[in-house]
């Protein structure tokens, strides 16, 4: 990857500068990235208190079913007369929150995988990157669904099926930051000055690399939702009565044709939140160093994550 | 480029390693005993010890994980995928009858695709920061954005309830393949409108075009001759990238449709747990995935005179 060796190159002999407060400068400037910025932070205070601000238990079934926006329940009720709005805000935890975590997760595997294959070379790295080349050679969806589907259904298969086809795109990226920051003057005056190689790796590479990681991690959170919602709606993830959003859709499929609004609120929540993390992924995209933004080009769950290098 | 082809064949040997290990490996994770699955299902009764021990030495359970893999991997190799656990069908059988209606439904998808996204990209890109440009960048940011199932339902709602253009859910007439196909195609059409649009914009700040047009040749000459040609290399990558869209999307979309392809196989296996069905999904998907990703990148070897050129 020399895009990423290319990349990297920040242009200062020392450590990588912080990336945050330019980022956040250029982010103020940006109207659809300041949009996304409100939509995230919309449905995070949901994440965090979604549960506590909900008028209904969001399992209780009554006999008002399907019923329209009403002072009692704001956008109506679903095809078991539970209330919709409750049961989106109780919903924002698990699917939002699982998309949160499986980017933490794929996150650490990738650093630890690609500063391994990149920091030991040789028959180490080949290895790994073959099992990176294997786990990439096969559609995502269709893995994550196999993967997902050896399990009862719950999150937690959800979870495992996104992880083992997404930890392999940040691996190889680690691999190709860590390979480029092994040669770095600060990382050969620590080897100079007599630093284990261990301690070179916690100390110098492995910072060095997180935050890279993290902004990529970021860009990716739109697309987790996607797959997760996906993977719950064709009824792999949490059984009913879970109030999760993929699943309310699956639930309201039988009604859709008389009441399509079972079915459209839960679809319109997960858009808006897809969107809005999109958004300001792009931003962000945009707002980063020119040079550090071709490294971080948004890798695609469905696809090929990383264009090849033309040969030159 | 001999250098290059090597490279290609030797990822290619990885990945059809790669392809055929985890496949294997989702049929021993499976959960349940194939050989007692088996002889229930034959006898309808919860089966006898020394029947499922007598079965599991005829599926060749018994012998190491090894020997099971090159037995599995002979067996495919010659197109016996084993019989699915619950539907007394071979898996070849099954995959034969649903491939060609996925195909259908994914090369309809494809066309869409093109014919929305190139257009529109060029269109935006001619039209730099007008309102066609706008307008375009907002539709594909939807277009990444708006999950398929969502897509569909909204179709479903404006096309066919309201408007009664089209048939909502199944499969039998070309009407019935509108919707569905266009639900397939947004999200590539997205991805290839946004791709033509950075890639013509490239070519246009190029000398050679520049140089065109002072010459005095008409810009749909430039456009066509120059640009687009130019164009084309990074949009052929691009169209890996959809392929692997449209074999993942199929899966969500023909299930909303009803539309019986491979992909409603693949989600009643996952739900009734028939992991010899999965096994032949997933073998099939990824090996049409893998051919056709080394086929792109040998034509972009081709075309692009660099590569070609690099040893």
């Amino acid at each position: 990857m020399a895009t990423v060796e290319a990349g990297l190159d920040l242009g200062h002999a020392g450590a990588p500068r912080p990336l945050a407060r330019p980022i956040l400068r250029k982010l103020a400037s940006d109207l659809t990235a300041r949009i996304g910025l409100v939509l995230v932070v919309l449905f995070l205070v949901m994440v965090a208190a979604g549960p506590s601000l909900a008028p209904h238990d969001p399992r209780q079934v009554t006999v008002e079913r399907l019923a329209t926006p009403s002072l009692d329940h704001p956008l109506g009720t679903d095809g078991l007369g539970r209330d919709v709005f409750s049961r989106l805000l109780h919903g924002a935890r698990l699917t939002l929150g699982t998309a949160l975590l499986a980017a933490a997760l794929v996150t650490a595997i990738g650093l630890v995988v690609g500063t391994l294959a990149g920091y030991a070379g040789g028959v180490v790295d080949a290895l790994l990157m073959r099992v990176v080349d294997m786990v990439l050679a096969i559609p995502g969806l269709v893995l994550a669904l196999a993967v997902a589907g050896l399990f009862e259904p719950s999150l937690v298969a959800v979870m495992l099926g996104l992880v083992t086809i997404w930890w392999a795109g940040y691996a190889r990226v680690v691999r190709g930051l860590v390979l480029s920051l092994r040669s770095r003057p600060f990382v050969e005056a620590a080897h100079a000055v007599g630093a284990s190689r261990w301690r070179i790796l916690a100390r110098h590479v492995l910072p060095s690399a997180v935050s890279p990681v993290v902004v990529l991690a970021t860009l990716d959170v739109g697309q987790l939702i996607l797959v997760i919602s996906g993977l719950t709606f064709l009824g792999l993830g949490a059984p009913p009565p879970t109030p999760e959003w993929g699943a309310m859709l699956n639930d309201g499929r039988v009604y859709f044709l008389s009441d399509p609004q079972v079915v459209l609120i839960p679809g319109l929540a997960i858009s808006l939140a897809v969107l809005g993390f999109n958004l300001l992924g792009d931003g962000i995209r945009d707002a980063l160093d020119p040079r550090l933004a071709r490294l971080v080009v948004r890798p695609r769950a469905l696809g090929r994550r990383w264009p090849r290098r033309r040969a030159r | 480029m001999k250098r290059y082809v090597a490279s290609r064949v030797a990822w290619l040997l990885v990945a059809l390693f790669g392809v055929s290990v985890i496949t294997f490996g989702l049929g021993v994770l499976a959960p349940g005993d194939p050989a007692e699955i088996v002889v229930e299902r034959r006898l309808n009764q919860p089966p006898p010890r020394d029947l499922v021990d007598a079965e599991r030495r005829n599926l060749g359970l018994d012998r190491s994980l090894p020997v099971q893999y090159l037995n599995w991997l002979s067996n495919a190799a010659r197109g016996d995928l084993g019989r699915s656990w619950l539907k007394s069908i071979e898996v070849s059988d099954a995959l034969r009858q649903r491939i060609p209606r996925t195909a259908v439904l994914a090369f309809t998808a494809a066309a869409f695709s093109i014919v929305i996204g190139v257009p529109v990209g060029v269109l935006a890109a001619t039209r730099r920061n007008a309102l066609a440009d706008h307008v375009c960048r907002i539709g594909a940011l939807l277009g990444a954005s708006l999950p398929s199932y969502f897509l569909a339902y909204v179709l479903i709602f404006v096309f066919a309830v309201r408007l009664n253009a089209v048939p909502a859910f199944g499969f039998g007439s070309p009407a019935h393949l509108v919707l569905p196909a266009v639900t397939l195609a947004l999200g590539p059409a997205a991805v290839l409108t946004r791709l033509t649009r950075s890639a013509v914009l490239d070519v246009l700040d190029e000398d050679y075009v520049r140089t065109a047009k002072a010459k005095g040749v008409r810009q749909r000459t430039v456009l066509y001759r120059h640009v687009l040609r130019n164009a084309a290399i990074p949009l052929l990558t691009v169209s890996g990238l959809s392929l692997g869209h449209l074999l993942g999307g199929s899966l969500i979309v023909e299930w909303v449709f009803a539309w019986p392809g491979m992909g409603d196989l693949a989600i009643g296996a996952i739900h009734d747990r028939d992991y010899p069905l999965i096994q032949g999904f997933v073998l099939f998907s990824a090996l049409v995935y893998v051919v056709v990703n080394f086929a792109i990148d040998l034509a972009y070897g081709w075309l692009d005179a660099r590569t070609r050129g690099a040893g």
